[in-house]
């Protein structure tokens, strides 16, 4: 429950804050978004099956953050920016679905 | 998957990890999802902004059809300005086109006698004591003044009788005595006012033979006075001419 509450205060607190996104960071963000909703969830699947580990989670949230991240940078710096962005979604769209897939089975049962 | 999950057990679990029991490691989860969630809304609030997320490419494009965009709108705002200063240069040829015609109108109107005009000239007064002064002396006067340029003349003969000479003017003799100035009858003394060059009128009035000394030999006494201003407003009747008709240009120009 206290992740969740977490989720909704930061939600509410980007919208009242009313932060301006600084341009450096423009192009990773949408990245990060996407790749810290695999991590969280793969975080629910783990939970459901039992094996959920807060260190596993933390660890791999913020890798997987700052290696999507990363690998978007070294793209823009080789020039296939926007091919690697490209394929980082793809990647990290294919494990969200296989993530959902999962614990649309586990909660469901089909 | 070291525990093959059943439906059941997920939910429960499920159930167990949104209870409000504080499980181990919850608060850290909690700050990584808050900085999610932080994350997100920042990025949708700033979504308006589509041109920072839009690829290089897009990009390009965009410009593109923007500098394609720009030329269209220049060629316009060429094109009507171009309409404008033409516009006001038509309003400038028809303002003194008309200023002109205003000037010609006046300078007409003052010639043909059917505007009040102003100016230096000579007032004459022709007294007329035998009753011995005839339209033709009247007339050899205003002969006079004309040759010497006046430009507007008037006859007063009389309370209120007061007569704009033009070039139509008809002087007669009256059988009682007096002169008919354009079918007005006058009596003397008549005081002939004229428009022009003051010292020119007044030697052309004073040659020997001329006028005034016509005038005299028959028995009027003259005054010729010049005068700084002098106001002309007896106005003529203009009458439409019954068959003369404004003939076309000799020529196309």
């Amino acid at each position: 429950m206290i992740p969740v509450l977490g989720l909704v205060a930061g939600i509410v607190l980007g919208i009242v804050l009313d932060v301006t996104v600084p341009s450096s960071v423009q192009p990773y963000l949408p990245i990060a978004v996407v790749a810290a909703m695999d991590a969280l969830l793969g975080a629910l699947r783990a939970t459901l099956e039992g094996v959920f580990d807060d260190r596993v989670f933390v660890v791999s949230f913020v890798s997987n953050v700052l290696l999507a991240m990363l690998i978007v940078f070294v793209g823009d710096l080789l020039g296939v920016g926007t091919q690697l962005t490209t394929a980082v979604v793809v990647v990290l769209g294919i494990r969200i679905f296989t993530n959902a897939a999962s614990i649309r089975r586990l909660l469901l049962g089909a | 998957m070291p525990t093959p999950a059943t439906t059941d057990e997920a939910r429960a679990r499920l159930r167990r990890a949104l209870s409000l029991r504080r499980g181990p490691g919850q608060v850290g989860a909690a700050v990584l999802l808050g900085l999610l969630g932080f994350a997100v809304a920042i990025q949708l609030t700033d979504a308006t902004d589509v041109l920072s997320r839009a690829s290089r490419a897009d990009l390009v494009q965009i410009l593109g059809g923007l500098d394609t965009r720009t030329d269209q709108l220049e060629a316009e705002l060429r094109r009507l300005e171009q309409t404008r200063s033409e516009l006001q240069a038509g309003a400038g040829d028809s303002e003194a086109a008309l200023a002109e015609a205003r000037a010609r109108l006046d300078t007409f109107g003052i010639l043909a006698g059917t505007e009040a005009a102003e100016g230096p000239g000579v007032s004459v007064r022709v007294a007329d004591p035998q009753g011995s002064v005839r339209a033709v002396a009247v007339l050899g006067a205003v002969q006079e003044l004309r040759d010497a340029g006046a430009e507007a003349i008037q006859i007063r003969g009389g309370p209120d009788r007061v007569v704009r000479v033009v070039a139509s003017t008809p002087f007669a003799d009256l059988p009682s005595g007096g002169v008919s100035v354009g079918d007005v009858a006058l009596s003397p003394p008549y005081l002939l006012e004229a428009i022009g060059d003051p010292d020119t009128l007044q030697t052309a009035l004073g040659i020997p033979g001329g006028a005034v000394a016509s005038i005299t030999a028959g028995g009027g006494a003259v005054d010729v006075r010049q005068a700084d201003r002098l106001l002309v407003d007896a106005l003529h009747e203009l009458t439409e001419p019954t068959y003369a008709r404004p003939a076309p240009p000799a020529d196309g120009g």
